[in-house]
């Protein structure tokens, strides 16, 4: 202590001298700016170039348009609802109940890619197919699924800047085809996998088309052991002669395959076969533009019925998020970047919907009467 | 019952920065939020048991020293009764804006608590952007308390933070 302090105040304080009390409040401040500025970086505020859930959602915006209360992807659907009859085949690798033998409740929606509510459909939009799973214990498996048979991105940024890349110009109201081409120069993955969906027999509508999981989950049986795995949806029924000749009027009908899928749905329930892919030690988990080698064995779990269509705006798929990472006991993400991303963006997309004006859908409640 | 102060600094702590790393990171995202929910459950538990305990304890507080002068005890039990307020508000939003979102409220494996509002998604876009706000008040309030306390230890060094760490445990 200095030597003229004198004692002031309280028990053991000592009154300091001026300049070493401005020194000591100057300590707290510069503490106080520490824990500041240690959770600014955690929130990522000092770092504006990061790749953030909440960036992301509004590069859907940017690309897309912004269409008040529809979600930033898949944004154009319908509902739909049935139930899943498990066979038991699946709680061979998986302890989770729904692959105990019994039926459980599905509300799903269908949707085509991309976050313009009022596309037309064609020929080579992506397909979408989501699930929600009602089990008895009260858990949910939710999973979004497309009629990819592999993803184009290897990671949330390839998707991203892929997307900007295909974004209008602020500017000239259009893409500029120099800035994809400059991406894909960079990712040869992209390429390679869209070799592999060509090379697949493209789907006529939404009811003769496969859905794929595409990412990689981990299965935890009864004894504890995991398994990676995969899904998709196997087709129980072809193109309808109806979806066909729809497809062939070429853009007389902007609803054609939402159009035909009703149809169908109202002339006998569709059916897919939920087949689990079983992967080996050594296959890719977390590269989604990696496809596992045919010869890898296929459990057929049981089958999907889907008996009855709901227009969006009635159906309570429209306030249900798809996030795949709502998942029961048993079932679990690999280290496939695509699912931690997905559920934060989708979550982002959720939150900004649900709070804005809901405004008609495309397929409408009239349209899924027919 | 000091260690349950100590015990509440950690949580929320630990809180402050898995939920700051929730909106910076898509890569950590799922294994902070898993880590979110129970650890939310976990503070509204503690906090719960610290509310009844300075209830039953109330008449047995050490009283202010005198270097404490009347305006700042003012503002020290004002700043008390905000942060429990929050404490307990924050996790209960959580919770609300779950089970209007209409999602499991997921614990750990397949335990879940059940819902505490009906399935309303307009209520869940309000309660999510509550939780936020909220939350940026607890860490101001908590930059405030902790800005206090360093006055008190550092500058005034008047002992003050004897009543919460070190000295005798009181019975």
């Amino acid at each position: 202590m200095a030597s003229d302090s004198t004692v002031e105040k309280g028990s053991g304080a000592t009154s300091l001298k001026a300049g070493e009390t401005i020194a000591r409040l100057a300590g707290v401040g510069v503490i106080l700016l520490g824990v500041v500025g240690a959770f600014l970086y955690l929130g990522g505020w000092l770092t504006p170039q990061e790749l953030t859930a909440r960036r992301f959602t509004t590069g859907f915006e940017q690309a897309y348009g912004e269409h008040s209360g529809f979600r930033r992807n898949h944004a154009k659907g319908v509902g739909v609802s049935g139930h899943f009859d498990s066979n038991g085949n699946g709680a061979r690798i998986s302890k989770a109940i729904v692959f105990q033998a019994g039926r459980v409740p599905l509300i799903g929606r269908f949707s085509l890619g991309g976050g313009d509510p009022y596309m037309a459909d064609s020929p080579d939009a992506v397909r979408a197919f989501a699930l929600e799973y009602n089990l008895a214990d009260g858990e949910q498996w939710r999973t979004a699924m497309i009629d990819l048979p592999v993803f184009p991105f290897r990671t949330p940024q390839d998707f991203y800047e892929n997307m900007m890349a295909g974004a209008p110009d602020p500017e000239t109201g259009k893409p500029d085809p120099a800035k994809m081409s400059a991406w894909i120069a960079k990712h040869p993955e992209f390429l390679q996998a869209i070799g592999v969906i060509k090379s697949h027999q493209p789907p006529v509508g939404f009811e003769d088309a496969g859905y794929f999981g595409l990412n990689t989950f981990i299965a935890t049986d009864a004894s504890g052991k995991k398994t990676p795995v995969r899904w998709w949806l196997e087709p129980g029924q072809t193109a309808s002669a109806g979806d066909t000749a729809a497809a062939a009027t070429n853009g007389q009908d902007k609803n054609y395959l939402f159009d035909g899928l009703i149809a169908d749905v109202h002339e006998h329930p569709l059916q897919w076969k939920l087949m689990l892919i079983v992967g080996q030690p050594g296959d890719a988990t977390n590269d989604p533009t990696v496809v596992w080698p045919d010869s890898r064995e296929e459990i057929d779990a049981g089958t999907v019925t889907i008996d009855t269509v709901v227009a969006e705006e009635t159906s309570p798929a429209r306030v249900i998020n798809f996030d795949p990472l709502i998942l029961p006991a048993g079932l679990g993400p690999s280290d496939d970047p695509f699912l931690s991303a997905r559920s934060a963006v989708y979550s982002q997309s959720f939150t900004r919907r649900t709070g804005e004006r809901v405004e008609p859908s495309a397929v409408t409640p009239g349209e899924v009467q027919k | 019952m000091k260690f349950l102060h100590w015990l509440t600094a950690a949580l929320v702590l630990t809180m402050l920065c898995i939920g700051a790393g929730m909106l910076a990171s898509i890569a950590d995202y799922h294994r902070l939020v898993s880590v979110h929910r129970p650890l939310g459950i976990a503070i509204l538990i503690v906090v719960a048991i610290r509310f009844v305990n300075r209830l039953a304890n109330h008449s047995r507080l050490p009283a202010w020293p005198a270097t404490v002068p009347p305006a700042e005890r003012v503002v020290a039990g004002l700043s008390e009764k905000v942060l429990y307020t929050l404490l307990f508000l924050i996790p209960l939003v959580g919770w609300g804006m779950l089970s209007a979102a209409g999602y499991p409220i997921v614990m750990w494996g397949s335990f879940h608590l059940f819902p505490i509002l009906p399935h309303d998604v307009v209520l869940y876009s309000f309660l999510r952007k509550t939780h936020a706000v909220l939350a940026y008040l607890l860490f101001f309030a908590f930059v405030a308390h902790f800005g206090a306390v360093l006055f008190h230890t550092v500058v005034l060094r008047d002992g003050l933070i004897k009543r919460m760490a070190g000295g005798k445990e009181r019975a």
